[in-house]
C-alpha cells in the first residue's frame, strides 16, 4: 500500500520527486509545469487530441488522463527520452524531411505514436498507420505529409534491415 | 486528498472499507477529464490498476464462459484470442476513443461509471454477462440486467470493487454497431449489439434509455420467425419493433427522433449481417 502526499515517479529511466502537489494533478500537469518537461503538450485535456501521448508500462496513453500520483511504480517515457544525446530519431528526421510539421503542437505526440507503432509492428499497411494514428489530431496538414513521413520511415527501417 | 495503489484484492477491498467514500479508478480515462474541468474534486483516490488478479482474462472452452479482469484494457479486446472468443466485443472495443484511450481504459470503468453510452455495455447485455463484486467479507455475482439500475448508477455497493466479468460465447453470430457524429474517437449516439445463440436471436441497445436495453418484445417476435431465411421485410419489421422498445432523449450529443431512428437502422444491419453469415 503506497499513499502519496509528496511521491516520486520514474521518468525517462530516472526519478523525479514530486512536492507539494495538488494530488489530482494531471501526469501532463506534472511533467510540464513541476518536472521541466515541456515535450508532452496539453491542448483539449479531454483525451480528444493525443498531443501529451507518453508511455506507461510501455503503453501509449494521453497523459492528461492519468492521475500523476498513480503511475507512481510505473516507467513513464515522454518524448525528451526518445533520444538523450540531443540527436533526432529516424521518424523525427522524416518528419522534418517530409515536411509533416506545420505549427509542430501535435508534433511530439504524433512521433510518440508513430514510434510506438514502428516498436510493434514493422510493416503496417495504410490502414493500420492511420488507425494508430486514430488519437492524434493535427489541425495544419492534413495528414498527407505525417503518412508520407511513416511511409518513409518504414522503407528506410526496411532497406536498413536487409 | 490521499491516492492508494494497492497490489492485491484483498488489499483494496480493506483500504475500500477504512475509506468508504474513495473514488475507483482503473484507466482514469472518465475520472480524469471531470477532475481536469473541476467537476470533480474527490477526497481520496483508490487505483486499481496494480492489481494483478484484475488484469487476468481466460476463455474456459470446457463452460464457453470468458473471465475478462475489471482492468483488462480495451486493446487487449480489440484482437487476439478474446477478439475470436468475443467478436461483437472487440468491435465495441474498437470504437471506444483512440488508441491511446483504449490502453488505458477497462470494462470495470465503464461498469463503474455505468453510463448507458458506455461501448461495451450492451455486449455484456446481449450475451447475458455477469459482474463479479468483491468487498472486504464477502464476493457476490450479479446478472448485469441486476447490475445496471439507471443512468450512470449500478448495484454496486460502497464498500465493494467490481473485480471482473463472466461472459458466456455464443454459438451463433455475433456483432456491434454503433452510431456517432464522425468515424473516431466519439461518445456513442446510439449503438446495439446483436448475437445468436441456440439459433435464438438477442439484442441489446445502448445510449437510448437510461440503462442498457435488452429488447425483449423484438427478440420474442424475432425468434418466432424461421431466421434462417429473414428477407428484407423481415429485418426492417424487426428494427422497427427495436425502435419502439427504445426510450431515448434530446440531449447534447442528438435528439430522441434521431436516436430512435437510427439504433433501427442499426438492429435492421446486425440482423442481416448475422442471419446471412
Amino acid at each position: 500500500m503506497s499513499q502519496h502526499e509528496y511521491y516520486s515517479l520514474t521518468v525517462n529511466g530516472e526519478q523525479h520527486p514530486v512536492q507539494d502537489a495538488w494530488i489530482g494533478e494531471s501526469l501532463l500537469y506534472v511533467l510540464r509545469e513541476r518536472l521541466g518537461l515541456p515535450g508532452s503538450k496539453g491542448a483539449c485535456e479531454q483525451g480528444e487530441c493525443g498531443s501529451c501521448t507518453v508511455y506507461i508500462d510501455n503503453a501509449a496513453v494521453c497523459s492528461c488522463l492519468v492521475m500523476a500520483a498513480t503511475a507512481v511504480g510505473s516507467q513513464i517515457a515522454t518524448v525528451e527520452g526518445l533520444n538523450t544525446d540531443g540527436s533526432l530519431t529516424d521518424v523525427q528526421q522524416a518528419f522534418v524531411t517530409e515536411g509533416a510539421v506545420q505549427c509542430g503542437f501535435c508534433t511530439p505526440g504524433l512521433v510518440m505514436a508513430v514510434h510506438h507503432l514502428l516498436d510493434h509492428n514493422d510493416s503496417p499497411n495504410e490502414q493500420e498507420v492511420k488507425e494508430a494514428l486514430s488519437g492524434n489530431i493535427c489541425r495544419c496538414t492534413g495528414y498527407g505529409r505525417i503518412f508520407a513521413a511513416v511511409e518513409s520511415v518504414i522503407s528506410v527501417r526496411k532497406s536498413s534491415a536487409s | 486528498m490521499p491516492v492508494f495503489i494497492p497490489s492485491s484484492l484483498s488489499e483494496a477491498t480493506s483500504l475500500l472499507a477504512e475509506h468508504p467514500t474513495a473514488h475507483l479508478i482503473t484507466g482514469g480515462t472518465d475520472f480524469m477529464v471531470e477532475v481536469n474541468f473541476n467537476h470533480r474534486h474527490p477526497e481520496t483516490v483508490i487505483s486499481l490498476r496494480k492489481i494483478p488478479d484484475m488484469q487476468l482474462w481466460n476463455i474456459d472452452k470446457a463452460s464457453g464462459v470468458v473471465f475478462i479482469g475489471a482492468s483488462v484494457p480495451y486493446a487487449t479486446m480489440e484482437q487476439g484470442e478474446l477478439a475470436d472468443a468475443l467478436p461483437a466485443l472487440a468491435e465495441a472495443a474498437r470504437t471506444v476513443g483512440s488508441p491511446q484511450i483504449r490502453a488505458a481504459g477497462s470494462i470495470g470503468g465503464n461498469l463503474g461509471t455505468c453510463s448507458p453510452a458506455g461501448d461495451s455495455l450492451p455486449v455484456l447485455a446481449a450475451l447475458n454477462a455477469s459482474v463479479h463484486l468483491r468487498s472486504s467479507d464477502a464476493e457476490r455475482t450479479l446478472p448485469f440486467s441486476e447490475f445496471m439500475i439507471g443512468p450512470k448508477r449500478n448495484a454496486k455497493k460502497p464498500d465493494e470493487v467490481i473485480t471482473g466479468v463472466s461472459i458466456p460465447m455464443t454459438n451463433g453470430w455475433q456483432g456491434y454497431a454503433k452510431v456517432g457524429v464522425r468515424n473516431a474517437m466519439v461518445i456513442s449516439v446510439a449503438s446495439v449489439c446483436l448475437a445468436i445463440h441456440d439459433k435464438t436471436v438477442r439484442v441489446a441497445l445502448g445510449s437510448v434509455g437510461p440503462t442498457i436495453i435488452r429488447c425483449s418484445d423484438a427478440e420474442s417476435w424475432i425468434n418466432s420467425q424461421d431466421i434462417t431465411a429473414i428477407d428484407d421485410s423481415v429485418a426492417v419489421e424487426f428494427g422497427n419493433r427495436v425502435s419502439q422498445e427504445s426510450r431515448p432523449i434530446d440531449d447534447h450529443r442528438s435528439t430522441a427522433e434521431y436516436r430512435r431512428h437510427a439504433v433501427g437502422v442499426l438492429a435492421t444491419r446486425l440482423l442481416q449481417r448475422g442471419t446471412n453469415a
